[in-house]
């Protein structure tokens, strides 16, 4: 049994059958990166996931537990941390106000009304993001405003958010996309960071290759809607399916 | 200390010394001099400028925190004085227990006006709280007569039972609005040189009231509950994403900012025992609205600044007429004299609402922050004359994200 399994899910869009026929199981403790072209579904099949679709067809298990019908904080609740493909961050509140909502969330729940205590005494958590943002060379800009920052930074704070929580299952939607080449490495080097630190699962959606087959130790070609084949990097790289369905003609 | 930051206590005591001084800090014309027009210091008028600061405080925790924009929320400021009235005709004149019934009434009315409204945002919110309000002033002239009084609006009378108090006082009247016997209408005046002070005791019971309700309100921006709000506002995907209801916390900022305007109705109806209808239409609403802006949405002073500020541009203009304006322009050639009065009469008396309206253009245009930003911006020109010459340029170091103080 898998982290995650997604067993027979389909998604039409009016016309368009955004996903077929998916069969997908997320083991403990891998990164398992879904790949595949330009609109074969690779979004569609991370929105089932975290509650933003519900698919037509078919069940998504997470740790047992259908997620289907519940909402992104139920979800999250249950221990699924979602990175976006842009950025989603607070961008009134400063780097460290960021920091402390996901601790709080994962102390409280989905709703608290602490409204006597106040934030900077709750030095358990404030060390909690204190040391989540060393982890990732953040604080020195703990003060900073976080609309203020460069897109690379603001997907590291992203990552640091979804971090703090210890999510048993970290989702990624192109977490490179759009980026420089140094900022791509960057990024590489601190999933592989986390990666070593703790046990964390990761589904990781890519397009660049390189992201891929630096950190992916599942793959999954994802084409029309459809899994084409699923295995170890090695083992996809050298595939003719693949070959021709998806590394030919994007790279 | 109180939980507070030292910045905040500071921030506190002088919320508090001003409060305690206004009487003073409002009368600085000589009585009788030409300028005595512009004195403040009178109860009436002070009274108003706490109430309304607490209506614009509880305001600004769902406007200014989470960026939901009722535009329903004299609804409640009528709902608390109609509580409060009601507590006068049958318990007593006592103000204790028509406060607290005002506060929780308008909190179940704000929970069930929050908990449909709420289903929506933006725009569609607005409009539904303001269909609420508007709802509810149509009631209370109509089908709720019994209950409103209609259009004469409530009244204490001599024939209201009073259970606990007095029925009638000893010189045959409806017995005054007290606090344990200290009359809210007593006031003690102190004349000094040219100056008279006015000390009334309804002034300071809603001073006092209004500390208690900056306080807490300064407890809950500075709060976990408080940043919350604040992430409403910024970025609600994330906050769902991260594990968060949105749901409950907005309705508690709904809830919350309902009993401050509840508070406020029933502070009024303390002061001067009567409740309209009238106090619920939506200008009263959009009045909540103008003062928030004015002052600084989001900010703590902003909301005060606001609410005395309109407050006192109302009382002080309206009472303007052609005659002070005659004695003030006589010195001008008659020709001049004529023409500056008919440009100036159309700004004051019941002319006074082009003058906040300009007013309040000139602010959100110039002042996006509102006079907060004004006090701010003044406050950084004057320390910057100071630095000057120490080599340490602000601009280059990296943006700080504002505080939200001040
Ligand atoms: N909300 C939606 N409504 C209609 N069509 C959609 C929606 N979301 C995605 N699609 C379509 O579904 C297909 C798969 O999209 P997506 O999952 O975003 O692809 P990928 O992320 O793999 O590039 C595309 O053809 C896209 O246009
Ligand atoms: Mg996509």
């Amino acid at each position: 049994m898998g982290l995650l399994e997604v067993k027979g899910v389909g998604k039409r869009f009016g016309g368009l059958q955004a996903l077929g026929d998916v069969n997908l199981s997320v083991q403990e403790n891998t990164v398992h990166a879904i790949i595949g072209p330009n609109g074969a579904g690779k979004s569609t099949l991370l929105n089932c996931f975290v509650g933003k679709l519900i698919p037509d067809t078919g069940s998504v298990m997470f740790n047992g537990q259908s997620v289907l019908g519940r909402t992104p904080f139920e979800i999250n609740q249950m221990g699924i941390s979602r990175v976006f493909q842009t950025p989603e961050i607070f961008g009134d509140l400063n780097v460290m106000e960021n920091m402390m909502i996901p601790c709080f969330a994962k102390r409280d729940g989905a709703f608290r009304l602490h409204a006597f205590e106040t934030v900077e005494n709750e030095k358990d958590l404030v060390e909690k993001a204190e040391q989540m943002l060393i982890d990732v060379n953040m604080i020195d800009k703990r003060h900073m405003n976080a609309a203020s920052m460069s897109r690379g930074d603001k997907r590291r704070l992203e990552m640091a958010m979804c971090l703090v929580q210890d999510p048993k299952l970290l989702l990624l939607d192109e977490p490179t996309a759009g980026m420089a080449r140094a900022d791509t490495n960057n990024t590489i080097d601190l999933l592989k960071e986390i990666k070593e630190k703790r046990d964390i699962t990761m589904a990781i959606i890519e397009h660049d290759m390189h992201v891929v087959f630096s950190l992916a130790e599942r793959i999954t070609v994802l084409a029309q809607g459809t899994p084409l084949v699923e295995d170890t990097p090695e083992n996809i790289k050298g595939h003719p399916k693949v070959q021709e369905a998806y590394l030919g003609e994007a790279h | 200390m109180l939980g507070l930051s030292k910045k905040d206590t500071k921030f506190l005591f002088i919320v508090i010394a001003l409060t305690a001084a206004t009487p003073i800090l409002l009368q600085p014309f000589p009585e009788g001099s030409a300028m005595s027009q512009f004195n403040a210091g009178y109860p009436d008028l002070m009274q108003r400028f706490a109430i309304f600061g607490i209506f614009a405080i509880g305001f600004n925790i769902l406007f200014g925190l989470t960026g939901y924009l009722s535009f329903g929320h004299a609804a409640f400021l009528g709902v608390g004085s109609y509580s409060a009235v009601w507590m006068f005709k049958l318990l007593s004149m006592n103000v204790l227990p028509g406060i607290i019934l005002a506060i929780i009434v308008s909190g179940l009315f704000a929970l069930v006006i929050g908990y449909v409204s709420l289903r929506r945002s933006g725009i569609y919110f607005s409009i539904l709280t303001l269909a609420f309000a508007q709802m509810s002033f149509n009631l209370a002239y109509s089908v709720l007569t019994p209950i409103t009084n209609g259009e004469t609006g409530l009244q204490v009378t001599l024939n209201d039972p009073r259970i606990l108090g007095q029925q009638v006082a000893a010189n045959g009247n409806v017995p005054p609005t007290n606090f344990f016997g200290l009359e809210m209408g007593s006031s003690l005046k102190i004349p000094v040189g040219g100056w008279e002070f006015t000390f009334n005791a309804g002034y300071y019971f809603c001073a006092v009231i209004a500390i208690l309700a900056f306080y807490l309100s300064l407890r809950i921006f500075r709060s976990p509950f408080g940043l919350m709000l604040r992430a409403i506002k910024t970025n609600q995907t994330r906050l769902n994403y991260t594990g968060l209801n949105s749901r409950p916390y907005t309705l508690a900022a709904f809830v919350i900012s309902g009993m401050y305007a509840g508070l406020a109705g029933g502070l009024l109806a303390s002061m001067d025992p009567l409740a309209g209808a009238e106090r619920m239409q939506w200008t009263a609403s959009g009045e909540v609205v103008l003062m928030t802006i004015l002052g600084g949405v989001g900010t703590m002073m902003g909301p005060i600044l606001g609410a005395g500020f309109i407050k006192y541009f109302e009382n002080i203009f309206s009472k303007i007429n052609e005659n002070v304006l005659h004695q003030w322009f006589s010195f001008l050639p008659d020709g001049l004299e004529g023409f500056v009065i008919w440009v100036a009469e159309h700004f004051v008396g019941s002319g006074w609402h082009l003058t906040s309206g300009v007013l309040f253009m000139m602010v959100v245009i110039f002042l996006p922050g509102g006079l907060v930003e004004g006090g701010q911006r003044i406050g950084k020109k004057l320390k910057r004359k100071k630095s000057d010459g120490d080599g340490d340029d602000a601009e280059h170091h990296p943006k700080q994200s504002p505080h939200v103080a001040e």
